[in-house]
């Protein structure tokens, strides 16, 4: 657990990089986090994804895999990869302010 | 009147929530068991069908001869369930009511879902051991396999049991270098996680296995199609792998008719679950029980073992009125053959990953966690008649509870510089 400063507020991360504190999460947050895990700037597809995310996890508690995110978000399991290199969920969940993913287990 | 409790399934968790529900109702409940088919395969035993080292007949039981005296079995396809009217609607055009449903259908094999993977190389330069007809396919061909590129792909996750994709690198290794071949065989594990598992500790255990045994491992690499004429893996981010003979973790699923039911799944056909109570999100008198569920643990026989009791017990508490028991901790362990006669053990929950120690009493074992052993094996043997004899009739197995017991495994943080 890590301690950091992004856009101006305190915030805890997890050993893998996520907000502990989903609550702490704001778009400036979001915006620091993708900058610092190589997306300059955020798209509204990107936000579309991100705001998906979100809204699944505060929901039901858990944020969706890669493969339920093709089916349900309207963004293509291709296009994921192209706006969110390698893991499009887990680096969508962590710019999003949310925990890892649990499909993986 | 008799409690109408139906179980969709027949399989692992079907088979010992009808026998221990039978044993404290008596005539009290009526149970109705359905399955589309009388073949109840020890999941298990199909890792060692394509070596040769289990016969496919010795994996497979009917059914109806796992459940109690008392228990209506009943062959049929279901089409729906409607969770507002309480009801099941089979293919055939019954419609049965119900006042406790337990979903015990678990995961469905999808190759269909990836692009090029079950077209007409299916069964030639690609396979599959994680169904029966797949495993016994692939002996033949592993045996005729003299050099070249072997390549395990876990399409993408859940799928279960986790570590049975390892497994089959370390037997493929170790029967290729029985054969005198190993030199000419390059093994790849394919995942689209970050390591060869989901949890650190035992991550860096097995990525460690792996190297020892000149496994490769491709990580982060998530499927998009293959190209079964070219024979090469593609995923998602344009990067390529080649093989001449793919054995390949197709995606898992739920099955058709959860789809088809409203309300009742998940986008993927999982059944969205409470991970303590393991009562459904959608209906109070609906419960499930293993793979079908959504609950953010491994899908394995012993997941499902363990939230036997807990299952039961809420069923029972749900039909007197009383609050259910969180009593499922998310405990899972599963043994990992690593070929050479040994094999590993690895003991976990929602909240502890798989660490060192000793299992099942603390210290004393003595089964050795995360560590290779001949006695590991062995017990992963002796686990076979103990399904079919102790497990699937809903006993208990003494000395292994469901209660996952941290006590005596060492903390992560202790442990400096990874696995010893």
């Amino acid at each position: 657990m890590t301690t950091m400063t992004l856009a101006g507020t305190l915030v805890e991360l997890d050993a893998e990089g996520f907000l502990v504190d989903a609550g702490q999460w704001n778009e400036q947050i979001a915006q620091e986090i993708a900058a610092g895990n190589g997306i300059e700037q955020l798209s509204d597809r990107h936000w579309q994804v991100i705001n998906f995310m979100r809204k699944s996890y505060l929901e039901t508690g858990s944020a969706p895999s890669i493969r339920s995110l093709g089916k349900t978000s309207g963004v293509p399991i291709k296009e994921l990869y192209e706006l969110f290199p390698k893991g499009p969920a887990k680096l969508a969940a962590k710019i999003g302010g949310i925990p890892k993913p649990r499909g993986c287990i | 009147m008799a409690h109408r409790i139906v179980i969709l399934g027949g399989g692992t968790g079907g088979t010992l929530v009808a026998n221990r529900l039978q044993r404290r109702y008596g005539r009290q409940a009526s149970i109705t068991v359905i399955d589309r088919d009388d073949a109840h395969v020890y999941q298990p035993g199909l890792l060692f069908v394509p070596f040769g080292l289990t016969e496919a007949e010795e994996v497979v039981r009917p059914r109806h001869a796992q459940l109690r005296d008392g228990i209506d079995f009943r062959l049929a396809e279901v089409a729906s369930v409607d969770i507002a009217a309480a009801t099941v609607d089979l293919l055939d055009g019954e419609r049965l009511g119900y006042d406790v449903l337990v979903i015990a259908t678990g995961a469905s094999l999808q190759p269909q879902e990836t692009e090029g993977l079950s077209g007409p190389e299916w069964g030639s330069s690609i396979h599959t051991f994680y169904s029966l007809e797949g495993a016994i396919a692939l002996r033949p061909a592993l045996e005729a396999f003299e050099g070249g590129r072997l390549v395990v792909d876990i399409i993408d996750m859940p799928i279960k049991c986790p570590v049975a994709p390892l497994e089959f690198c370390f037997l493929a290794d170790w029967q290729l270098r029985q054969r005198g071949l190993r030199d000419e065989v390059e093994i790849t594990l394919v995942t689209p996680l970050d390591g060869a598992f989901t949890k650190p500790v035992a991550s860096a255990r097995l990525g460690a296995l792996l190297e020892e045994k000149n496994i490769r491992v491709e990580a982060e690499f998530a499927t998009g199609r293959v190209d079964a004429l070219a024979r090469t893996l593609h995923s998602w981010d344009e990067r390529e792998i080649s093989y001449d003979l793919l054995v390949a973790v197709p995606v898992h699923g739920g099955p058709t008719y959860i789809e088809r039911s409203p309300a009742l799944g998940d986008a993927l056909g999982f059944v969205p679950t409470d991970r303590h109570t393991l009562q459904s999100k959608a209906a109070a008198n609906v419960f499930v029980i293993g793979d079908a569920s959504d609950v953010p643990t491994s899908k394995a026989g012993s997941v499902t073992h363990f939230e036997g009791e807990t299952v039961v017990e809420n069923i029972q508490r749900h039909l007197e009125g009383s609050e259910l028991a969180s009593t499922y901790d998310g405990h899972a362990n599963c043994f990992i053959e690593t070929g050479f006669h040994k094999a590993l053990l690895i003991d976990f929950d929602y909240d502890t990953e798989p660490l060192p120690g000793r299992f099942p009493e603390p210290r004393l074992g003595p089964l050795a966690l995360l560590s290779e052993s001949r006695l590991n094996h062995l017990a992963k043997l002796a686990f076979q008649p103990l399904y079919w004899h102790v497990l699937l009739p809903g006993h208990d197995i003494p000395g292994v509870g469901a209660p996952f017991h941290p006590a005596a495994r060492q903390p992560a943080g202790h442990r400096s510089g990874g696995p010893r």
